[in-house]
């Protein structure tokens, strides 16, 4: 087994407003929207972090039980997605704490702006994971399995206390694990990512999910 | 010899890499370290000798993540009593012939504070002081703390040990690429926080490579009065044939770090990657060189927990509306506790260019020690600007100096006896730049000579508690030329003296010079230049007035400090006078909707909606503003979002407008009898959730339909609900969380509300729920979004009469 947690520091990944918008709840373009939105975006840029840490591990399924030799976890649905799989890689990605500044300040300035930043640091966090994925498909040569994140699924949030213990993100990335399991800073991910199957990544990753009523599915 | 006398006239060598060195004798991924000090204290004592042979004078205990949040406390205590063991074992093996001591070594607690995490300031005092008590215990010579990459939990771990120790404390920040903090504090700004509440070094270590942390060194050598510490790592780790790799040699390493002891670094060692060797190395390469004398700085300076402000040539701005002196609009919301109308005036402030924040929140009619504090924690939390504690409190000014991220400025000391035995000991232990008022038990002083006086008296004095005049500033009091024409003279002539003879900066509360005078702009513009020429350092003034403001950059261009005129000539455009701005910048009135204003609603105008109003109240009543411009248009937007054809960003735009508008008209019925209102909501985010936007937007729109709303925040316990539920007898409760884990919290909040308030309805929303999860935690309604809450509040409160 490889035991080494790596690092990565990302350059900041394009801004999509498209996929901005949606995260806001909106389907269709607004000028007095995209003006605010331009905004926000300005103010945000080059404020953020983009960090990665991982280390390789194993994974044996054997029924719902995933063993990764370091520790084990219980999830029907995350043995499924890494069925066949050898290796996994697992991640904590964080975009850092200025965009929680934002969305705090303009929660208590402007509402629209603090959801906008809300919806930026989603589209922002889900870029860089995109950024870091595609990294690990090229230095792998290999296909990689859809992202899979405590909280999915059956994979409870419990899982959290395992990857903190095993990955270090505290030191390395600067992200903490909360008493409720949720992370800061809050545009922070989690994930495992199975190696070496056939590509199952759909460009439209909304597909996978079994929440079919979710108002931010895409289309 | 004693750690600190050894410390000024030597270098001193810090250990290097323990995680590597234990990963390499086995020790298991998510494994904790340091239960090997009970487990495996033999390894443990070689890594320590190991350290001390190659020429460290201090060796760390393997305690970087001894706390009680991953340890119980009796397992804490034996870890660290074994730690303390192991090092001093190591330190009795070991042959080298120089001094040795032994550090207890504390590490981040892994937690993130309030409010970017969820560990309480105090709470994580509590964390540090726990173990800093069993390192004192078992006998450790000094403490280290290290790889702290946030400045307010750097500054909890410094307050536990100057709380709970007399041993000397080094202080090492984890910095980044960009040379800041994960949290954004710069060297300059630890150095003044840092040294501010007594760090006998201050340094960086790990995250980087040495030539990475040259930078921040560089910073820290410039800043600091007090040793710097370097402990980089041996670069950045990679991973050949499955082992750790960190990609600086020996020799690059000892070279670099060898390089910057000869700049002044006086305390070094290594981290992450580096062992023995490249303490070895670094020793040999250095041990000869004569240790570079550390030099009293005599920087003035204050904090705030992104970036230091130092007082010199250029003029210093203290914003000073956060006040409710003579004006009824803050009054109102400090008896509200309307903290977002403060916040306002803190980021209005801001954008006028200020560079400090005066916070004075005191009034007869509420608790002033945790009305400070609040707002102080509020204020920090959006805005980096460092702040000046403004009470006569001297219980407020505590709990706020403690909870302050940075060195306050503390307004303020005077010359009577009692003002300073109160102020400087808070001075001494929070660390600080006092204001001092040139008055004592006899008043103010006529001359300038009497009042410099009073400013020699106060520095003797400060002399006693340990405190530089560097750390005082003098402020000689501008009194009202209504009342004596001779006022601007001695204030300003005192000024020069203890500018000139005494070597101390100064400031002003310029506006006072006007008190009771017409067009007082004009007067206090021309008090501040002249002030300025007379060795004024900064000035408590009103951002808002056009001749300050115009008198600041013109002063800072014709004394050279701007170069080009560039900030002059960019300040210069927002001067010119803009009367017929809002006729001009309004477009004609699409004639769909029935008024401008109406239109500056519907669309979203925030600034536009407010002005319009105002010319408005000019001729309109207020209520029919209300009634006839504000409601409709607000309707129009939330029929339009009910059938989807309006998007969430524009309903808050269009709320965000419409309050800018209400705002306009509380300002103008400010004092005078409020309009009826519908009733008070309660709402809050519950305990365990510290997500807010949901409730957020709720209350806007609320606010926007006429109703009462009162805020508690997140993270608020069932009983404060209930509480003040039952205080104002409120009709409705608005309940938000965020988290499948914090509805339990949720259903037992709805529990002691039916048994305290059994009048009460409650609505409850947030993404994880449903309806059916709102049933079954017996809630009366579930809103899906804001303005289903807007219609049920509407149907209790007014019994549908809509």
């Amino acid at each position: 087994m490889n035991s080494v947690i790596l690092s990565k520091t990302y350059i900041e990944p394009p801004f999509c407003e498209k996929e901005i918008l949606r995260y806001a709840g909106c389907r269709g373009e607004r000028e007095e929207i995209s003006v605010l939105l331009k905004e926000c975006i300005d103010e945000v840029k080059d404020k953020l972090a983009y960090k990665v840490c991982y280390r390789e591990l194993s994974i044996k399924t054997v029924g719902v039980t995933c063993d990764f030799e370091v520790f084990s976890v219980h999830s029907e649905k995350l043995a499924r997605n890494l069925k066949g799989c050898e290796k996994v890689i697992l991640f904590a990605a964080t975009v850092g704490v200025e965009i929680d500044r934002l969305i705090g300040k303009y929660g208590r300035l402007s509402p629209t702006k603090a959801l906008l930043f809300q919806a930026i640091g989603a589209e922002r966090i889900e870029a860089l994971c995109d950024a870091f994925c595609a990294d690990i498909k090229k230095e792998y040569n290999t296909g990689l399995e859809p992202r899979f994140s405590p909280g999915y699924g059956d994979l409870p949030l419990s899982a959290q206390k395992n990857i903190f213990a095993v990955l270090d993100p505290e030191r390395r990335i600067g992200l903490t694990l909360n008493s409720s399991l949720l992370m800061s800073p809050s545009k922070s991910v989690t994930a495992f990512v199975g190696l070496g199957n056939t590509e199952k990544t759909s460009s439209n990753k909304c597909s996978l999910c079994e929440k079919t009523d979710c108002t931010l599915r895409g289309v | 010899m004693n750690f600190k006398d050894y410390l000024k006239n030597h270098i001193v060598y810090l250990d290097g890499g323990i995680g590597t060195l234990l990963q390499a004798g086995g020790l298991k991924p998510g494994e904790y370290p340091e239960r090997w000090n009970l487990s495996h204290h033999d390894v443990i004592i070689d890594i320590h000798k190991a350290y001390f042979d190659a020429g460290s004078n201090i060796v760390c205990t393997n305690t970087f993540g001894a706390n009680c949040l991953k340890f119980a406390d009796d397992e804490l205590e034996q870890i660290i009593k074994a730690a303390v063991a192991n090092a001093k074992k190591a330190r009795e093996q070991s042959v080298q012939k120089g001094e040795k001591f032994i550090a207890l070594d504390i590490g981040p607690s892994g937690k993130l504070l309030k409010p970017l995490g969820d560990l309480d300031f105090e709470d994580a005092v509590n964390v540090f002081s726990k173990t800093v008590k069993f390192g004192v215990k078992y006998g450790v010579d000094l403490i280290i703390i290290e790889t702290m990459n946030d400045s307010y939990e750097t500054k909890a771990a410094l307050l536990a040990a100057k709380e709970n120790s007399n041993l000397p404390v080094i202080v090492s920040n984890a910095y980044g690429e960009d040379g800041k903090l994960m949290t954004g504090a710069s060297p300059a700004a630890m150095v003044a926080m840092l040294e501010g509440m007594g760090a006998d070094a201050i340094g960086a270590n790990c995250s980087l490579g040495p030539r990475q942390l040259r930078g921040v060194a560089e910073e820290l050598l410039q800043k600091a009065s007090v040793p710097v510490i370097l402990k980089p790592n041996a670069g950045l780790p990679k991973s050949i044939n499955g082992k750790t790799v960190f990609d600086v040699t020996v020799d690059e390493f000892s070279d670099e770090v060898a390089a910057l002891v000869k700049k002044g670094v006086r305390v070094v060692g290594g981290c992450c990657g580096t062992t023995p060797e490249y303490i070895a190395s670094l020793y040999s390469k250095t041990s000869e060189l004569a240790p570079v004398p550390i030099a009293d700085k005599k920087i003035t300076v204050v904090s705030s927990y992104t970036h230091a402000i130092e007082f010199g040539e250029s003029p210093i701005l203290i914003g000073e509306r956060i006040n409710p002196t003579g004006k009824k609009r803050f009054k109102q919301a400090l008896l509200e506790n309307d903290i977002d109308y403060i916040l306002s005036e803190g980021v209005n402030q801001q954008e006028k260019g200020v560079h400090i924040l005066d916070v004075n929140v005191g009034l007869p009619d509420i608790d002033e020690v945790q009305m400070l504090k609040n707002t102080v924690c509020e204020l920090q939390a959006i805005i980096d600007l460092p702040l000046q504690i403004d009470t006569s409190n001297i219980a407020a000014m505590e709990e706020a100096l403690r909870r302050y991220n940075g060195k306050a400025m503390i307004n303020s000391v005077n010359g009577k006896r009692e003002s300073m035995e109160a102020i400087f000991p808070l001075v001494k232990k929070y660390g600080g730049l006092v204001v001092a008022l040139t008055l004592d038990e006899n008043g103010i002083p006529d001359t300038a000579q009497g009042r410099v006086k009073i400013a020699e008296n106060i520095l003797k004095v400060a002399n006693k508690y340990g405190i530089d005049k560097k750390d005082i500033i003098f402020d000689t009091l501008a009194m009202t030329i209504s009342a004596d024409n001779k006022a601007a003279v001695a204030t300003l002539s005192s000024l020069k003296t203890i500018k000139n003879e005494l070597g101390c900066h100064t400031s002003l509360g310029v506006s006072n010079i006007s008190f009771g005078l017409p067009n007082r702009d004009a007067v206090n513009g021309t008090f501040f230049a002249l002030a300025l020429q007379n060795g004024l350092s900064a000035a408590i003034m009103n951002p808002y007035s056009v001749d300050m403001m115009k008198t600041y950059y013109a002063y800072r261009a014709l004394k050279g400090l701007d170069e080009n005129c560039a900030e002059y000539i960019g300040s210069a455009e927002s001067f010119v006078v803009t009367v017929t701005s809002v006729a001009a910048a309004a477009p004609k009135t699409t004639e769909e909707y029935s008024s401008e204003l109406q239109h500056a609603v519907i669309k979203g105008f925030k600034d536009k909606a407010g002005e319009l109003t105002k010319n408005l109240l000019s001729s309109v009543d207020p209520l029919e503003i209300v009634n006839n411009e504000i409601i409709p248009a607000l309707n129009i937007v939330g029929d339009g979002f009910e059938k989807k054809t309006v998007y969430l960003p524009q309903l808050l735009m269009s709320a965000e407008a419409a309050k800018s508008a209400f705002e306009v008209i509380k300002a103008s019925m400010s004092g005078k009898e409020k309009a009826g209102t519908k009733g008070v909501i309660v709402i809050a985010t519950v305990y365990g959730d510290i997500h807010d936007i949901g409730k957020n937007i709720v209350k806007l729109l609320l606010e926007n339909y006429g109703f009462d709303v009162v805020d508690l925040g997140k993270d608020v316990p069932p009983e404060i609900i209930a509480k003040t539920a039952i205080k104002l007898r409120a009709p409705l409760v608005g309940l938000s969380a965020l988290m499948t884990t914090t509805v339990p919290a949720m259903e037992e909040t709805i529990k002691l509300l039916r048994e305290k308030a059994p009048w009460c309805k409650i609505v409850v929303g947030g993404a994880v729920l449903t309806k059916e999860y709102a049933d079954k935690i017996g809630a009366d309604k579930y809103a899906k979004d804001a303005m289903e809450s807007v219609r049920y509040a509407e149907e209790i409160i007014n019994g549908g009469k809509e």
